[in-house]
């Protein structure tokens, strides 16, 4: 039986433990109200964006940009892997890496070479360790306040990246939140740009979107959205794993506080029996030397 | 009373007007444009510029956008912008900085370069977020 004095000093600690794991759930929610907010006034920028772009590569040539275009041969692929810069998030972080690690081992069996982009400590943490090549990474944006120029920033590298034959294709790797319980890692393919769904044919608008003026023209048009819309895409996965980071902290630390809550149950328990085990070895010493001088 | 159309300018960030108003004009990349109540269908990419309207009370209003792209139909108008921002808002001294910064990048790169058109494109964005906040009365 551990000490009287072992036992609490377990207590402070663990007590200590929880009053950090509560604040952080704290710090976790507050972020993540702010993060959803942003996330809700992207919202109807990307819906209208989307909407036009399907507008106008239904009227556009396949050929328009060579982004749309795949490359015959496929030698080099950049992975974008975003992660969170801090731990203690639960399995947030491991779940997005190993989902990075899937894509490469797949790519890697068909002989094609992998590089990385990472926004985020952890994932390029794990990128290094692996001797993993890094093209450029992004830190300190996940999980904090981030403008869209980040996204165009990076966006363009990637662009410029897949024009000049860095790579040939690019992936990006982003939690999806979709409620407080489940962020799962998606894997989408940036570049080149995948068949780009057009305007549903039942809307009422229909009639006369199909009337356009478009200028200049929609070759043009689409070449100067495309790049766009990869930005988009890029501040999209962003603001997601951002997001999730912060739903997931918050999901751990509740966790984690409540486990503190049990450790100390449990610990004042074996505190209070060990306090009664010597109160009464006491006792039983002071009755028994009471015994002993009657004699 | 002119008939009144509804003028939205959205960023990635947030939507920074949603209102009635009676004539919207916008620089289109093949050339300024006006938009009244009733127009036609019609779809295209902004430059850098000033975006002038005028509210349902008949007062002038001007708004930076730094390119993007605006779609009218007859009885609205969509602007999608990277930025766009009310000439209060304009950040002059950051603006300045960005355009000495642009002119400086322009005389180093060779003419034919991706990164003089970008230099170029930044100035333009400069020039006119100056040119905005220098109006007065907006």
């Amino acid at each position: 039986m551990a000490t009287l004095k072992e036992v609490q000093t377990k207590i402070v600690s663990v007590k200590k433990t929880k009053q950090i794991t509560k604040a952080m759930n704290m710090v976790a929610t507050s972020r993540l109200r702010g993060a959803q907010t942003t996330m809700e006034a992207f919202r109807p920028y990307a819906e209208k964006f989307s909407e036009v772009l399907g507008n106008i590569a239904d009227k556009a040539g396949d050929d328009a940009s060579p982004l749309l275009t795949p490359r015959e041969e496929v030698n080099k692929i950049n992975i974008v892997l975003m992660t969170s810069d801090r731990g203690l998030c639960g399995g947030f972080n491991f779940n997005l890496i190993e989902a990075a690690e899937k894509l490469m081992n797949e790519k890697v069996s068909q002989g094609i070479d992998v590089s990385f982009t990472n926004f985020g400590k952890k994932g390029r943490d794990w990128c290094r360790n692996n001797k993993q090549q890094i093209n450029k990474e992004y830190l300190n944006v996940v999980g904090g306040k981030f403008g869209f120029n980040v996204a165009s920033t990076s966006g363009q590298e990637l662009i410029d990246g897949f024009l000049d034959g860095t790579y040939d294709e690019v992936y990006v790797v982003f939690a999806n939140f979709q409620g407080m319980a489940a962020q799962p890692p998606v894997v989408k393919q940036l570049l080149p740009i995948p068949v780009i769904e057009t305007a549903e044919a039942d809307t009422d608008d229909t009639s006369y979107i199909a009337e356009h003026i478009i200028e200049p023209s929609p070759d043009e048009l689409l070449n100067e959205m495309l790049p766009k819309n990869i930005f988009i895409q890029i501040y999209n996965g962003l603001l997601e794993t951002s997001t999730s980071e912060h739903a997931a902290r918050m999901k751990a630390m509740d966790n984690a506080t409540k486990a503190c809550n049990d450790m100390i149950d449990n610990l004042t328990l074996a505190y209070n029996k060990a306090r009664q085990a010597a109160i009464t070895m006491e006792l039983m010493d002071i009755v028994g030397g009471a015994e002993a001088l009657k004699g | 009373m002119a008939e009144l159309l509804k003028l939205e300018v959205v960023t990635p960030e947030k939507y920074v007007i949603s209102e009635d108003v009676e004539i919207v004009m916008a620089p289109g990349t093949l050339g300024e444009f006006g938009v009244l109540s009733g127009h036609t269908p019609f779809l295209t990419s902004l430059k850098p510029g000033k975006i002038n309207y005028k509210d349902a009370s008949g007062k002038e209003k001007a708004l930076f956008v730094s390119g993007g792209f605006s779609e009218a139909l007859p009885d609205k108008v969509t602007i999608l912008a990277e930025s766009a921002e009310r000439r209060r808002d304009i950040d002059i001294d950051r603006a300045r900085a960005a355009l000495e910064r642009a002119q400086k990048r322009l005389a180093q790169e060779k003419a034919d370069n991706v990164n003089f058109e970008r230099a170029k494109i930044a100035m333009y964005r400069a020039i006119e977020r100056i040119k905005i906040a220098e109006t007065r009365g907006l």
